[in-house]
């Protein structure tokens, strides 16, 4: 247990409070530990500070052999999914403030992945699914000169799943994911349904026929827990269901 | 160690980067090397959009858009470049459209235009709506769609690799390009990258700043490595202050606010830029409106408890048409503010946020490796590069524009070399220099920590080298970097191990940051004139007579091994427009 001394309030908000909190840290380090082990570090900070800068001060001033991945700190790239008292989150977007701060705020690795150090974990499953859905425009024919058009309605249709930064949030709060590796998992379903609903695209077809295979989107159970975790206010499960309907309407 | 063998390695996945690969990896063998996973890069976090004269809701030409670009960069950009920039931006546009770009749509169904700081119809009459957008996310849609794009092409990333040395090898007396050296994160390895050509596209260096609206990643890889081997860096003293940070956190809110009508006030609630631009006001380019912001609170007309930011109002905007157009830099007021945009002014500060000058280059991307040669095989595009089309000031989506532009040319230009040029042998132990480099920091016991050290510089350069600079304060900051460059040497790391030692690598970063707050500062220091976003109190006009011209910084050592930067000057490519004051 480490003690940090309070260095400076960040300078627009004078009148920020600043108080005491205790970070509960799932430490990992492939290279020494056999297993992962709990650490705590109780540290002065400020009323707009985020979970990442208490990481920062950690890593910064206590020890610096604390990794987690991060970039932009304002909720954008997609860096910092971790499980923030036992939610995912992203720890650049949570202000410590808004957690109870009476009892320690723990932090973990995202769930489903391999850890590999602290709060990195492997990703390439996750991008290896988000991959076979082909996503990507599908158009036939030569390209038009100028734009193709598109309605301010049809642009709007497919709106929501356009935000996604694949933060992974979603995916690795799925309980069915956690079970069963083989699973898209719900970000692949979002990514998809960015392009289904998407008028200028002609390759709906063989997308939903990735999406209806065993592993595809009748896995999903509908739980909400990636709608509750999806940073960017993503409807979640609503474009998985969406993309069900699309299914059975194809079927039918 | 490993070696690979590539005939064009990229080097960055933001918006230039992988746009050069969607062109080189479609004619040769391509890899592109990144540190961040390409979607992480922070050509995502762009919001207002990039503009082009397409003409889809008001009269509009390339022309107009030239104009507004060298009369926004204070008449320090090389027209021939802006010429091509503003030509090339229609098709960049529609060619980003037809990957499958989401733009906002007009009622019709073509791609919908806003307004944006400096840009304006028939030279400078009124602002014209020339930006396209999708909300406040088009940096967000770029870079999703770029990288859509290099998934169907099959574009082989290596993800988590740091570039951290650039190799040459002469070739009949002549400097060529050999390859790349790399440090693979996961694993703590190095990797030796043989390539006829390579594109720098690493993006900016905001983190010489404390108060910046770019990612902790920013930290100018490409512009130093390209430094210590002798390179250029062209008018680095040039660094763009965002009038709209949050206070005190440095994130931004785009210009697009003020486009969608949103305005300045101070706190006795006066719009005060129509004082300073009756013209375009709160839409002026961005250094004059920084500067115009910086000199309210000076004036003791500052808002807030300490007087020391301005506010940004959209209060007499619709909620639904915030929801439509600025939905997600509300929300950043929302969340780290905490403050209601519906019905509560923004607080807001200038913040650090573009580089305008980095490797000189030509326009098709090929390195300067003085006023005069290019370097074969060398490429570089994006915020790394200084085509120039910046000049002293960039316009706001104009960057954007520019790594579409360029990272397209540059990608092309690499593969054109490829084809005609041999392979040069790489250097003998090619990886000894970056191993050293990083071996000495590793075994240190003892030392310096690399956040004080970097605390104390962005501190420095924020306090002296910011929208107000002199001759004192520059020489403050001056000898700060020079005292912090000494405590560098003995620079230490807690983590000695081997896998995701990001420790290690902020060191490394580090003294990138401080080669280029060094030729920031130098750079600032012989210019003695204000000019688009590099403003000196002690000499506050323009002056075309002695400063018409680009900087050009070397790194030299002297005899003792010390190093310092040598400047020589390059002159500005003039061709449809002299001069002239700047009015808005
Ligand atoms: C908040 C914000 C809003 C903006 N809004 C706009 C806007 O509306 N319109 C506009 O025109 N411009 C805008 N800009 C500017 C514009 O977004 C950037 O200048 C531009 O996106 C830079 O793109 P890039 O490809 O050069 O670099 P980046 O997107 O920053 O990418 C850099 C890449 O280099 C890689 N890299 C860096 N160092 C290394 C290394 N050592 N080894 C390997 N890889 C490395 C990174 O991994 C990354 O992939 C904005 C900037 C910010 C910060
Ligand atoms: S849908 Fe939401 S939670 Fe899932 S990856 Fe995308 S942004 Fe993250
Ligand atoms: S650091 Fe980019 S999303 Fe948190």
């Amino acid at each position: 247990m480490a003690t940090a001394t309070v260095e400076q309030a960040p300078a627009a908000a004078d009148a920020v409070p600043s108080f005491q909190v205790t970070m509960r840290l799932r430490r990992f380090n492939p290279e020494q530990d056999t297993e992962a082990r709990w650490e705590d570090h109780t540290l002065t900070m400020y009323g707009t500070d985020r979970v990442l800068d208490a990481l920062h001060k950690i890593k910064w001033e206590i020890d610096g052999s604390l990794t987690f991945r991060r970039s932009c700190a304002h909720g954008i790239c997609g860096s910092d999914a971790m499980r923030i008292n036992g939610r995912n989150r992203l720890a650049c977007k949570t202000l410590l403030k808004d957690l109870p701060l009476d009892k320690p705020v723990t932090v973990e690795p995202i769930k489903g992945l391999a850890v590999l150090k602290d709060f990195v974990v492997d990703m390439e499953p996750f991008f290896e699914a988000y991959r076979s859905i082909m996503p990507f425009l599908v158009t036939s024919g030569n390209d038009p000169s100028r734009e193709r058009r598109q309605s301010p309605e049809d642009r709007a249709r497919y709106d929501d799943t356009t935000k996604c930064i694949m933060c992974a949030a979603c995916t690795s709060s799925c309980p069915v994911y956690w079970t069963d590796g083989q699973y898209f998992g719900p970000q692949a379903i979002v990514g998809a349904h960015r392009f289904i609903f998407d008028s200028r695209d002609e390759g709906a077809e063989q997308r939903l026929e990735i999406l209806n295979d065993r592993d595809g989107v009748w896995r999903c159970r509908t739980t909400f827990n990636c709608t509750d975790a999806c940073p960017r206010g993503i409807e979640v499960t609503k474009a998985i269901q969406e993309v069900k309907r699309a299914l059975l309407f194809r079927r039918g | 160690m490993q070696t690979h063998q590539y005939d064009v390695v990229i080097v960055g996945a933001g918006g230039a980067g992988m746009r050069a690969a969607l062109e080189s990896g479609k004619r040769v063998r391509t890899a592109v090397l990144t540190k961040l996973y390409p979607t992480r890069s922070h050509t995502g976090a762009a919001q207002g959009g990039m503009c082009a004269a397409l003409s889809n809701v008001e009269d509009d030409n390339w022309e107009w858009h030239t104009f507004d670009t060298v009369k926004g960069g204070d008449f320090l950009v090389d027209q021939d470049a802006a010429e091509v920039m503003a030509k090339e931006a229609i098709d960049a546009v529609l060619d980003l459209e037809k990957m499958g770009l989401p733009f906002n749509r007009t009622p019709d169904g073509m791609i919908d235009q806003r307004r944006f700081g400096g840009h304006t119809r028939k030279h400078g009459e009124a602002a014209v709506r020339r930006s396209c957008y999708a909300a406040d996310r088009t940096g967000h849609m770029i870079l999703q769609t770029l990288y859509q794009q290099c998934i169907k092409h099959e574009v082989s990333f290596f993800n988590e690799y740091y570039v951290l040395d650039l190799l040459f090898n002469e070739v009949d007396g002549v400097r060529r390009t050999a390859g790349v050296v790399a440090y693979d994160l996961a694993t703590g390895e190095t990797h030796v990258f043989r390539a006829k050509a390579v594109v720098f596209a690493t993006g900016g260096a905001g983190k010489v700043y404390k108060t910046t609206s770019n990612a902790h990643t920013l930290t100018g890889d490409g512009m130093a490595i390209a430094y210590r081997r002798g390179l250029p860096l062209e008018d680095l003293e040039f660094f763009q202050f965002h009038p709209t940070g949050l206070a005190g956190l440095g994130i931004l809110l785009s210009e697009a606010a003020r486009g969608e009508g949103a305005v300045l006030r101070n706190a006795a609630g006066e719009r005060f830029m129509e004082t300073y631009a009756p013209t375009l006001k709160d839409l002026a380019p961005r250094d004059v409106v920084a500067r115009a912001m910086a000199n309210e609170v000076r004036q003791g007309r500052g808002a807030g408890p300490n007087r020391d930011y301005v506010l940004l109002d959209l209060t007499h905007l619709e909620p639904a048409h915030i929801d439509a157009k600025l939905p997600d830099i509300t929300e950043f007021a929302r969340t780290y503010l905490g403050v209601e945009p519906y019905t509560e002014p923004v607080p807001v500060f200038p913040t650090a946020h573009y580089a305008m000058g980095g490797m000189p280059t030509t326009v098709d991307a090929e390195v300067l490796a003085d006023n005069d040669h290019v370097l074969p095989g060398l490429y570089a595009a994006g915020e790394v590069a200084c085509v120039s089309v910046h000049g002293a000031n960039r316009l706001g989506t104009n960057s954007l524009l520019d790594i579409n532009v360029f990272g397209r040319r540059a990608g092309i230009a690499a593969a054109k070399f490829v084809e005609r040029a041999p392979w040069v042998e790489l250097p003998e132990s090619p990886e000894a220099d970056t191993v050293a480099l990083l071996e000495g920091i590793r075994e240190r016991e003892s030392g310096e920590r690399v956040a004080a050290l970097r605390r104390a510089l962005q501190e420095t350069m924020d306090a002296n080298a910011q929208v107000f600079r002199s001759e004192a304060t520059l020489k403050q900051a001056l000898a700060d970097i020079h005292a912090l460059r000494e405590r560098y040497a003995n620079v230490s790391v807690q983590d000695k191990g081997r896998r995701f030692n990001t420790d290690l690598l902020e060191a490394v970063e580090l003294g990138f940051l401080l080669e280029l707050a060094e030729v920031i500062v130098t750079g600032a220091l012989e210019r003695k004139e204000s000019r688009g976003g590099h403003f000196r109190e002690d000499y506050q006009n323009r002056d075309d007579v002695n400063y018409m011209r680009h900087t050009m910084a070397y790194r030299t050592e002297s005899s003792d091994g010390d190093a310092t930067v040598r400047l020589d000057f390059k002159p500005v490519v003039v061709t449809r427009y002299q001069p002239m004051e700047r009015k808005f």
